[in-house]
C-alpha cells in the first residue's frame, strides 16, 4: 500500500483548490487566465513525464492526445449537453467532470491506437512516429467539418474553474507518483532504465509502455477539456508540433523522471512565457537556446537535487 | 493513360527532392545514429540562399548559368551550416545517450526556424516569391507536358545522386565513411578520423538538402521559414521507407513518396495528402521495421 501521507496531501490540495475556487471570483481575471493555464500545464507536464520520464519513451504527440481530448469533451458539452436541459450546477459539476473523463478516455483509446504499433521501436523512431500522430490529428481536426474544420470550435461554455483545474492536477500527480510506487509501476522505471534487462526479468515491456502511453494519453485528454472549457474556443493549429514541444520541455527542464521538479517546470514556465509574451518573436528563441543550452550543459534537468552534486555521475 | 503518365512524371520530380533531402537523413542516421531534426531547416535555409542569390546578389533569373549558380551557392553555404551545428550542438554530445541529442537536434531545429521567422535578425514570418531561377517553359512530349523545371529537377538529382555515390564508393573519405557507419569503433582503430568523417557526412547531407531546397521553391514558388518542416518529415518518411541508413533505399523512398502523394492529391482525398506520409511510416514500421532495402539487425546484448 501506499503510505497514506501521500493521500492526505491529495486530499489536502484538492480542499485548498476547492476552497480558492470559491473566492476566485475576485481575483484579477488576468492572474486567474495565467494560473488556470498553469496548473493545465501542470496535468500535461506530469502525465507527459510519466511516459518520457519514467518509462524512458520518447513521445512528441502529446498535444495530438490533448486535442482528441479537449474536442471530444467540447463537442460533448456543446452538442449534447443543450440537449439534457440541465441546470447551470448539474452542469458545472456533474456534466462537466463526466465530459472531461469521457475525452481523456477517447484520448486514452487513441494512446492504444498510436501505442500498440509504435511501441515496439525505439528512441527517436517512436519520436517521428507520435510526432506524425500529432499531425494526422491536426489534418483530421482541420477536414472535418462537424468539429469546425479549420474555421475552429466556437462557442464552449466556460466551465474550467480553479477548483478543476488544480484538482485534475493533483490527481494527476497523485495518480503518476502512486502508479510508480506501486509493486507493478516499479516495472515502468525498470523499462527505462534497462529495456532488455527487463525483459529477461519477465517483464512484459510493450506491455508497460502502452500503459504509460494510455495513462499519460488519458490525462493529456482531460487537460485538453480543461483547455477548451477555459479558452471557449478551440482551433486545430493550437495543438501544433509547438505545443508539444512546450511540453517536452517542461519535462526536461525539470528533470526527466522527477515528480516535484516537472511540476515546478510546468508552473514557472507557463508564467515565464507569460511574461516573455511582450517580446513575442523571441520566445520561441528563448525556448529553444534553453532547450539547447540545458542539454549541452545539464541533461538531467534544472531542478534536479542536489542542485550541484559534489561528484560527476559518470554514465 | 496520358494522364497516369503525366502523374508518375510529376510524382517522380517531385520525389527526386524528397530524394535529395532523405540522403541527408540517412547519411547522418549512417554515421551517428540519430534523426538531425535540424535537416529540414537547412532545406529552408537552402530555400533562402537560392532566393538571396538573386534578391541580394542580383544572380541573373531566367538562365541555367544563373539558376546553377544559385544552386550551387545553396550548397555550399548549407554544407558549412551543417558543419557548424554538428561542431556546436553534436559534437559536445558524442558520447551520451540518444534522447539528449534528439532533444538537442530538435533544439536547433526550433532555433533556426525561429531566428528565420524573426522580422528583425531572420526572414520575418511571411511568405515571399521565389524567383524565377530557371527559364520556364513548357514541353509537349505528345500528350505529356513537361516543364523546363522538372527537367531540371530530375537532372540535377540524378546528377548530385551520381556525385554522391562515386565519393561514397570510390573515394577514399567515402569508404571511411562506409567503414565508420559499420563500425565506428573499428574505423577508429584503423586510424580513421571519426570527427572529421562525421564533419564531411554532414557537410555532404547538407549540401544535398541545399541543393533540394531550391530545386524545391522553383516548383513550389512561395517560400517561409516553415516550408522545410513537412518536407523534412516527408524525407524523413521516406528514408525509413528505404530503410535508414542505407542509401540507394532513400532514393528509392523518396521517389515512393513523391508518387503516392501526387496520385492521393489527384484524387478526393487531396486534402489528406500530408497525413498520407505518416500513415505510410506506421505501416512500414509495422509490417517491415527496416525499411524496403535494409537488412533487420538483431539486438546483441
Amino acid at each position: 500500500m501506499f503510505p497514506p501521507r501521500s493521500q492526505r496531501i491529495l486530499l489536502a490540495v484538492l480542499a485548498a483548490s476547492a476552497l480558492l475556487s470559491a473566492v476566485s471570483g475576485r481575483l484579477n481575471p488576468y492572474f486567474l487566465d495565467v494560473a488556470l493555464g498553469a496548473g493545465i500545464s501542470v496535468v500535461l507536464a506530469s502525465s507527459l513525464n510519466l511516459i518520457n520520464g519514467f518509462t524512458g519513451q520518447f513521445s512528441l504527440g502529446h498535444a495530438g492526445f490533448m486535442a482528441v481530448g479537449a474536442y471530444a469533451s467540447a463537442m460533448l458539452t456543446t452538442t449534447l449537453a443543450p440537449r439534457l436541459g440541465l441546470s447551470a450546477n448539474l452542469l458545472q459539476w456533474v456534466f462537466f467532470p463526466l465530459s472531461l473523463v469521457a475525452g481523456g478516455l477517447l484520448a486514452a483509446l487513441a494512446g492504444i491506437a498510436v501505442g500498440a504499433p509504435s511501441l515496439r521501436l525505439k528512441g527517436d523512431y517512436l519520436a517521428i512516429v507520435t510526432l506524425g500522430f500529432g499531425e494526422i490529428i491536426k489534418v483530421v481536426l482541420q477536414n472535418v467539418d462537424a468539429v469546425g474544420a479549420s474555421r475552429g470550435l466556437t462557442g464552449i461554455p466556460n466551465h474550467t474553474n480553479f477548483f478543476w483545474v488544480f484538482g485534475s492536477a493533483a490527481v494527476t500527480v497523485y495518480v503518476v507518483w502512486a502508479l510508480l510506487n506501486s509493486t507493478y509501476g516499479r516495472g515502468f522505471l525498470a523499462v527505462a532504465d534497462d529495456e532488455v534487462a527487463a525483459e529477461a526479468m519477465g517483464l512484459n515491456t510493450t506491455r508497460y509502455k502502452i500503459t504509460a502511453f494510455v495513462v499519460g494519453a488519458f490525462f493529456a485528454g482531460v487537460a485538453g477539456g480543461l483547455y477548451a472549457h477555459l479558452k471557449g474556443y478551440l482551433n486545430p493549429g493550437g495543438f501544433s508540433f509547438d505545443k508539444s514541444i512546450e511540453i517536452v520541455v517542461m519535462v526536461i527542464l525539470g528533470g526527466m523522471g522527477r515528480h516535484s521538479g516537472v511540476v515546478v517546470a510546468a508552473l514557472l514556465l507557463t508564467v515565464l512565457t507569460e511574461s516573455l509574451r511582450q517580446t513575442g518573436a523571441f520566445r520561441m528563441i528563448v525556448y529553444s537556446v534553453l532547450l539547447i543550452v540545458l542539454m549541452l550543459t545539464r541533461p538531467q534537468g534544472l531542478f534536479v537535487w542536489p542542485l550541484w552534486p559534489k561528484k560527476e555521475a559518470r554514465p | 493513360m496520358t494522364e497516369f503518365l503525366q502523374q508518375v512524371l510529376n510524382g517522380v520530380s517531385l520525389g527526386a527532392i524528397y530524394a535529395l533531402i532523405a540522403l541527408g537523413y540517412t547519411m547522418v542516421y549512417g554515421v551517428l545514429r540519430f534523426i538531425n531534426f535540424a535537416h529540414s531547416d537547412v532545406f529552408m535555409l537552402g530555400a533562402f540562399v537560392g532566393w538571396a542569390a538573386v534578391e541580394k546578389l542580383h544572380l541573373p533569373t531566367r538562365s541555367f548559368g544563373g539558376g546553377l549558380a544559385a544552386l550551387a551557392l545553396a550548397m555550399v553555404v548549407c554544407a558549412v551550416l551543417g558543419v557548424v551545428v554538428e561542431k556546436l550542438a553534436y559534437k559536445p554530445l558524442r558520447n551520451r545517450s540518444t534522447l539528449t541529442v534528439l532533444i538537442t537536434a530538435i533544439g536547433v531545429s526550433l532555433l533556426i526556424q525561429n531566428v528565420s521567422q524573426n522580422p528583425t535578425i531572420g526572414f520575418g514570418p511571411n511568405p515571399r516569391a521565389f524567383p524565377e531561377l530557371f527559364p520556364a517553359r513548357q514541353i509537349h512530349l505528345g500528350g505529356l507536358t513537361v516543364s523546363t523545371n522538372q527537367i531540371v529537377v530530375l537532372a540535377v538529382t540524378i546528377v548530385l545522386l551520381a556525385v554522391l555515390y562515386w565519393i561514397v564508393h570510390r573515394t577514399r573519405i567515402g569508404t571511411a565513411m562506409r567503414a565508420l557507419s559499420f563500425n565506428a569503433t573499428a574505423a577508429s582503430l584503423v586510424g580513421i578520423n571519426n570527427d572529421r568523417i562525421i564533419s564531411f557526412t554532414f557537410a555532404l547531407g547538407s549540401a544535398l538538402a541545399g541543393a533540394g531546397g531550391v530545386l524545391y521553391a522553383t516548383n513550389y514558388p512561395s517560400i517561409d521559414p516553415l516550408m522545410g518542416t513537412l518536407p523534412g518529415l516527408k524525407a524523413f518518411v521516406a528514408a525509413v521507407l528505404g530503410g535508414i541508413g542505407n542509401l540507394p533505399g532513400a532514393a528509392l523512398g523518396g521517389l515512393l513518396i513523391g508518387l503516392v502523394e501526387t496520385f492521393v492529391s489527384g484524387t478526393r482525398l487531396s486534402t489528406f495528402r500530408d497525413a498520407i506520409a505518416f500513415a505510410i511510416l506506421i505501416a512500414i514500421l509495422l509490417f517491415r521495421p527496416a525499411g524496403l532495402l535494409g537488412k533487420l539487425k538483431v539486438e546483441k546484448v
